[in-house]
């Protein structure tokens, strides 16, 4: 039996080996996150008041829990390797001793839930409403796979549209008001906010706020779909200034510039695309896919899988199916010169 | 507790009323199916709360047939207790009757319900209410009509002398089916046609 | 009282059971096992009614299940090693976790419980069988088919899609037009009669079918834990039926209840799931969780610490269990207040668990353990079990949940409580009553090295799922870009993966090898406590020559265990042998009660369930006349199966009997 017990020893050594893992998690998650990956990590990094208290949540979560992790696993190797005296193998302990244990252990537990739970419902209280009342409201509607925009305003010719980009002054709660064009997706920004579901037939909101000038990742998380892995999207954070000059910008209808290559390019678009997608100030209004009156300022293409350069834009066009199988956009067949053509249309978008 | 325990008495032998494994057996069933009305019930609720639409869509529901019906379905029941009783009282002739008009009545509740069902403007599809009411008129319907079955074999047994005032735990058992059967209309009448007319 | 006797009695209604002894070998024996044993060859196979078949059928087919699962998992892996892989296509990758889902839950967890409850619960109770032995074999057949119909369209790329909880309207026609989501709907309808059936079963044996002496508060730890997952199951299964019959009839029949345009809600999917989904989770583990009660004691050298403690809090679970649904949807959007309440429930649930796991350590604690292999894979659990339930008291916090929820997180925990709870267990339970399946010890050397390969491999695999979640990676995606920091955590996961696939295998190996050259074991080759260890190794058809008198707990440690009261009978019991006969005693202290008539091995149950399944594949492929044919044949199965049953009307062909006896 002594045998045993010595080979046991590894189980002691294991167990060590969890907690190096647990008290490892935060400095390997720094280290990932510190190079600049890791867009989504939240566990670190939060940047507003509907995120920050609960960030703080899990961190005093995850290390009394550790704590309470290792305690446990102290017990166990303790009840396993504690010294016995020697004994008849055949005799039986009695059954009526060891009631404290369970008394204590579970008295304590039940102590120290209670206080989690209190510190978990104050926390969700904090994050529940924005102290102050929302400087801006926008709707965001899921589809497969993308997510339009819609910027609210009183006065109606002041609303415009855009897709899979968000932008937001810092430093000012956002309400953000959540559909769905077909199933449940959810919108999450976690460095900002969590998650809520997009659910049809209800409408859901949340809020967020921005206290740092920065590009937060954002992602689908509710199952959607084929292409439910890309279904990304991005705020950007800006101070106020920019904030306006963007929204300005956005408002404008599509500049029109005419030139031989630009007007076959929009006369292609108005042919082969206009019956999913829109361009204000042009004939396409099609409402399946998002709107390209100022594709080219935006930072990506595709609901956040590619960079927005002239080369991707081709590629996305021509190749939708590959790059994003089962996205609602088809590969366009397009000879040489309907791409150049193409191309140069959709660069005047900015 | 061996030693406090009889163990040299005389045990009754197969399937003995309420300590045959059968009447253990429907008793969970009906907890089992009990539940299954409740969901059914649960979304009748949720949905009627959660809509926008005007609920029921045609008005309130009629009480008078609806209500005729329900007392049918619990006079079946009466009969069918009062059917178990005679076997008890070894008055087989009077169980036999009872028990034929508990059968008869519980096919005018369903030949009353199919006539409520054909005389509906809407359809199962033609709305969310029309969906709800088919559905779960058309579970408890399922449940009558394999109660009638179970009813009719009664009949049956009870007309070949298969059970005298020691043995009867078909009965027994078949009846709790039927009882359960009416106890839960009470519930299905009361959301279908009682609920619309607190709010 | 003496007219009964002076003519001859009715035996056939009410007798005095006769008290006796059956060696091995004698002709009461002999006659016993005749009355029991099935006929041989595949007739005996496909007739039987035997719940050691049954359970080793369960036990077996649920084990190629997870292997199937496993698989799957193992390509799942593959593919997520690396960012940006293109081994799967969306598409299959989506069927893949939904299959992988769907089998682990369904088609693996509980009845791989199952198996072990019907082939213990008659031998540690003292019985000769379950209550209703048939519907034990119709709740297998139903099992088995209705785990090759939800397979049946996976080779043509068409099985589920939509994630085990197959939130609608995804999973409504609109979006998802093929076979797939009917597949799983009448699937999991037809399984959903078999697990009422088999739990109908269990609830009904434990209130009837003990030995006597056997009172409540004596049953093994198992046979709690089976108790409350069946009536749990009971409770729950009605809520997954109707929401996928449901689902059914909006996608086949045009109904609105999830239909949006017409005021249906998707909603009311996620109340109706998790309603039953919750209490599902605890109902996959209580059982498994008996096991570790029961078995490691043995290994402990003493009884199990707080035993009514640790029966409380499985109830106290349950009860728990059902009011803590809403904790799936705390991203639905639903008001603070709710989630409020259902946050703190979740947060107590633990309380429960916290006696369970104190009970164990303790018992550990104050016994002296002997290192076998299930005592590993036992204490392992309880470490595992704790890392689980930690995670979930996390997800338990609402605004913490609004981060984790949906992602590699939770995949982390629900792989920790299902493997941890239900894996550890069931394996420890194997090489722990396998010498009781089989007559034959499992090798240890083997089994240490499956233990060690397993517990490493299992925390390699998914603690780093962990760190995946935090880092947001959201579960159910099929690829990821390498710029999200997520490479170095899902390549570990991959390989701890196959490192516990490995550990798999190796106790696959030792099975086979065991089942061949095992050492041959004694009845009580652990010196267990319990009554299954009070019979042979394998155990003979009729379980028990005579019905034994059980006066404790520890009916084979009586004699070192000074519990007070008397001395349990083994050798000397009820002779019940006019047929096949089992003691019906009363539900809470266990008296005797009744000689139950118990049923004769028949094939209906195999037709029935056959034809059922047939009937759910002709409303598949809408073959309409088909399924009539299907339903009729289903009837007259049933037919079959009550015919010889007239005997239960029992009519008392000339009365002869006593007017003063109490009537039944
Ligand atoms: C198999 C069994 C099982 C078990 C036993 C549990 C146990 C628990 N689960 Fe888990 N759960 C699942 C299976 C299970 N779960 C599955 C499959 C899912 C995902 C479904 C899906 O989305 O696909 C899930 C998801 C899930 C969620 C939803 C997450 C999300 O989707 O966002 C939540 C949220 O509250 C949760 C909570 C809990 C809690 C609080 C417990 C508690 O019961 C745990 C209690 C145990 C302990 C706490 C450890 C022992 C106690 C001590 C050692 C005492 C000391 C402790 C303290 C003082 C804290 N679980
Ligand atoms: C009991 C339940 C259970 C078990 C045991 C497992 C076991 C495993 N699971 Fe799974 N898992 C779930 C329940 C379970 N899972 C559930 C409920 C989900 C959610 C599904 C959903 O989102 O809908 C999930 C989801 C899930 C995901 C997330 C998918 C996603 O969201 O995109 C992943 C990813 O890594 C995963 C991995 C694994 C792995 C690697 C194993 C490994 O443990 C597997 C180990 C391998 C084996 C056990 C097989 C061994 C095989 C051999 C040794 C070969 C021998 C072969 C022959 C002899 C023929 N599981
Ligand atoms: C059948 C509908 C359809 C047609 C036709 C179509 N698209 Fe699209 N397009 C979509 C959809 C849907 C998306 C969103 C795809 C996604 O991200 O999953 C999209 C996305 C895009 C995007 C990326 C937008 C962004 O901000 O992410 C561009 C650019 C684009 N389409 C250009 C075109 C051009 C140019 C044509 C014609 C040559 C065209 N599309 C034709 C449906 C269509
Ligand atoms: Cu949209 Cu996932
Ligand atoms: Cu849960």
């Amino acid at each position: 039996m002594n045998d045993y017990r010595s080979r046991f020893r590894h189980f002691a050594a294991v167990e060590c080996a969890f907690f190096s893992m647990i008290l490892a998690a935060a400095p390997v998650n720094a280290a990932l996150a510190e190079n600049g990956v890791a867009p989504l990590n939240y566990f670190l990094h939060s940047y507003g008041p509907a995120a920050t208290p609960t960030m703080y949540l899990g961190w005093i979560f995850v290390a009394l829990l550790a704590v309470i992790f290792v305690i446990i696993a102290l017990l166990l190797t303790g009840a396993v390797f504690r010294k016995r005296s020697a004994e008849d193998p055949c005799t039986i302990g009695r059954e009526d001793e060891g009631m404290p244990w369970i008394y204590i252990g579970t008295g304590v537990s039940a102590c120290i839930l209670f206080a989690l739970a209190i510190y978990a419902l104050v926390t969700l209280n904090v994050i529940a409403k924005p102290t102050r009342a929302p400087a801006l409201t926008l709707t965001v509607t899921g589809y497969d796979w993308w997510w339009k925009i819609e910027y609210e305003d009183d006065d109606p010719t002041r609303r415009f549209v855009t897709a899979n980009e968000i932008h937001i002054p810092v430093g000012v709660p956002v309400l953000v008001k959540l559909k769905s064009a077909d199933v449940i997706h959810a919108f999450w920004v976690p460095m900002l906010a969590g998650k809520t579901q997009m659910i049809p037939g209800l409408n859901n909101q949340q809020w967020l706020q921005a206290d740092a000038e920065g590009i937060y990742r954002g992602q689908c998380t509710q199952y959607c779909g084929v292409q439910h892995a890309h279904m990304g999207f991005e705020v950007v954070a800006q101070n106020p200034a920019e904030f306006q000059k963007w929204q300005d910008a956005q408002r404008k209808s599509a500049a029109m510039v005419s030139t031989i290559d630009i007007n076959a390019g929009k006369k292609l678009f108005l042919d082969r695309c206009s019956g999913c997608h829109t361009i204000r100030g042009t004939e396409a209004v099609g409402a399946h896919a998002p709107d390209l009156t100022h594709l080219k300022s935006r930072r990506l293409i595709a609901a956040g899988l590619l960079t927005n350069t002239s080369e991707h834009l081709v590629k996305w066009i021509t190749h939708a199916q590959d790059i994003k199988p089962g996205a609602r956009m088809p590969s366009m067949m397009l000879t040489a010169t309907e791409i150049s053509a193409l191309s140069a249309f959709l660069s005047t978008l900015n | 507790m061996a030693e406090a325990m009889q163990l040299d008495q005389a045990l009754p032998v197969g399937s003995a009323g309420k300590r045959s494994g059968g009447w253990w057996g429907v008793l969970v069933l009906i907890v089992t199916e009990g539940s299954l009305f409740g969901y059914l019930l649960f979304s009748y609720f949720y949905l009627a709360s959660q809509t926008e639409q005007h609920w029921p869509p045609d008005g309130l529901p009629s009480l008078v047939m609806p209500g005729l019906n329900t007392l049918i379905l619990l006079a079946s029941s009466v009969f069918v207790w009062a059917s178990e009783r005679c076997i008890q009282r070894r008055q087989m002739r009077w169980s036999l009757a009872s028990m034929t008009l508990a059968l008869t009545l519980g096919i005018c509740f369903v030949v009353i319900q199919l006539r409520e069902w054909s005389i509906k403007t809407y359809t199962m599809t033609s709305n969310l209410y029309g969906s709800l009411y088919f559905t779960i008129t058309g579970f408890h319907m399922l449940h009558v009509i394999v109660g009638l079955i179970i009813l009719l074999m009664l009949l049956l047994w009870i007309a070949l002398g298969y059970f005298d005032e020691r043995r009867y735990a078909a009965v027994t058992i078949g009846g709790l089916y039927w009882h359960f059967v009416d106890v839960v209309w009470l519930f299905v009448f009361a959301t279908l046609f009682l609920s619309p007319y607190l709010y | 009282m003496t007219d009964v006797v002076q003519s001859s009695p009715d035996l056939s209604l009410r007798r005095v059971p006769e008290i006796g002894s059956a060696p091995i070998g004698s002709a009461a024996e002999i006659r016993l096992a005749q009355l029991w044993e099935s006929a041989p060859g595949w007739r005996g196979w496909l007739s039987t009614v035997d719940h050691k078949a049954i359970g080793l059928r369960y036990l077996v087919t649920a084990f190629i299940f997870l292997l199937m699962g496993g698989i799957e998992a193992l390509i799942m892996r593959l593919q997520l090693a690396r960012p940006d892989q293109v081994l799967l296509t969306p598409e299959q990758y989506s069927q893949l976790f939904t299959m992988h889902g769907v089998t682990m839950i369904f088609l693996y967890s509980l009845p791989i419980l199952s198996g072990f409850s019907n082939y213990l619960w008659p031998l540690m109770l003292g019985s000769r069988d379950m209550a209703f032995p048939r519907l034990n074999a119709l709740s297998y057949w139903i099992f088995l088919f209705a785990g090759i119909f939800l397979y049946a369209s996976f080779p043509l790329g068409e099985a589920p899609n939509a994630g085990w909880f197959n939130y609608v309207p995804f999973a409504g026609l609109e979006y998802n037009t093929g076979p797939n989501i009917d597949v799983y709907a009448l699937g999991m309808v037809l399984l959903g009669i078999s697990t009422t059936v088999g739990s109908v079963n269990f609830v009904v044996t434990l209130f009837r079918m003990r030995a006597p002496g056997m009172s409540i508060n004596r049953v093994p730890i198992l046979v709690w834990g089976t108790l409350t997952a069946s009536v749990a199951n009971i409770f729950a299964i009605p809520s997954v039926s109707l929401a996928f019959f449901l689902l059914w009839l909006d996608r086949q029949i045009g109904t609105h209840f999830f239909d949006v345009v017409n005021g249906g809600k998707p909603l009311l999917w996620q109340h109706l799931f998790w309603m039953f989904g919750h209490p599902w989770v605890y109902a996959v583990v209580l059982p498994a969780m008996g096991i570790v009660s029961d078995a490691l004691p043995t290994f402990c050298r003493r009884p199990l610490v707080g035993y009514s403690a640790v029966a409380l809090s499985t109830m106290a679970t349950m009860l728990l269990g059902f009011g803590v649904w809403i904790h799936h949807m705390f991203a639905a959007g639903l008001p603070t207040l709710a989630l409020s309440f259902f946050g703190a429930a979740s947060m107590v649930i633990s309380i429960p668990s916290a006696v369970a796991v104190f009970a164990w350590i303790a018992t550990i604690w104050l016994g002296r353990p002997v290192f076998n292999t299930p005592f590993l894979f036992f204490a392992g659990f309880v470490i595992l079990f704790v890392i689980g339930g930690l995670s979930g008291v996390m997800t338990a916090a609402v605004p913490l949940d609004f981060q984790l929820n949906e992602t590699y997180f939770v995949v982390a925990h629900l792989h920790y409580v299902l493997l941890g709870i239900n894996v550890f267990p069931v394996v420890g339970g194997i090489y722990y009553w396998f010498p009781k399946f089989f007559g034959r010890m499992m090798n240890e050397t083997l089994g240490k090295w499956s233990f060690w390969v397993m517990f490493i491999g299992f925390n390699l695999g998914f603690f780093p799922m962990h760190l995946a979640g935090l880092l947001g990676m959201p579960r159910r995606i099929y690829t990821y870009a390498p710029n999200m920091g997520w490479n170095a955590v899902n390549m570990v996961t991959s390989v701890g993966s196959f490192i516990f696939a490995a550990g798999i295998l190796i106790f696959l190996v030792n099975i086979l090898i065991s089942l061949k050259r095992g050492a041959l074991a004694t009845p009580n080759p652990w010196d267990a406590p319990t009554l299954e260890w009070a019979v042979a190794s394998p155990p003979p058809a009729y379980n028990f020559a005579v019905i034994p008198f059980v006066a404790s707990r520890h009916p084979l440690w009586e004699g070192r265990l000074d519990e007070g009261g008397g001395r349990s009978s083994l050798e000397q019991g009820y002779l019940l042998m006019e047929g096949r006969e089992a003691i019906g005693t009363t539900p809470l202290d266990a008296e005797p009660d009744i000689i139950l008539k118990m049923p004769d091995d028949s094939y209906a149950p195999f037709f029935l369930g056959l034809f059922s399944a047939l009937a759910f594949a002709g409303l598949l492929l809408h073959w309409r006349d088909f399924t009539v044919l299907m339903a009729v044949a289903c009837s007259l199965s049933l037919m079959a199966w009550m015919w010889p049953r007239k005997a239960l009307v029992q009519r008392v062909a000339d009365s002869k009997y006593n007017k003063g006896a109490a009537h039944g």
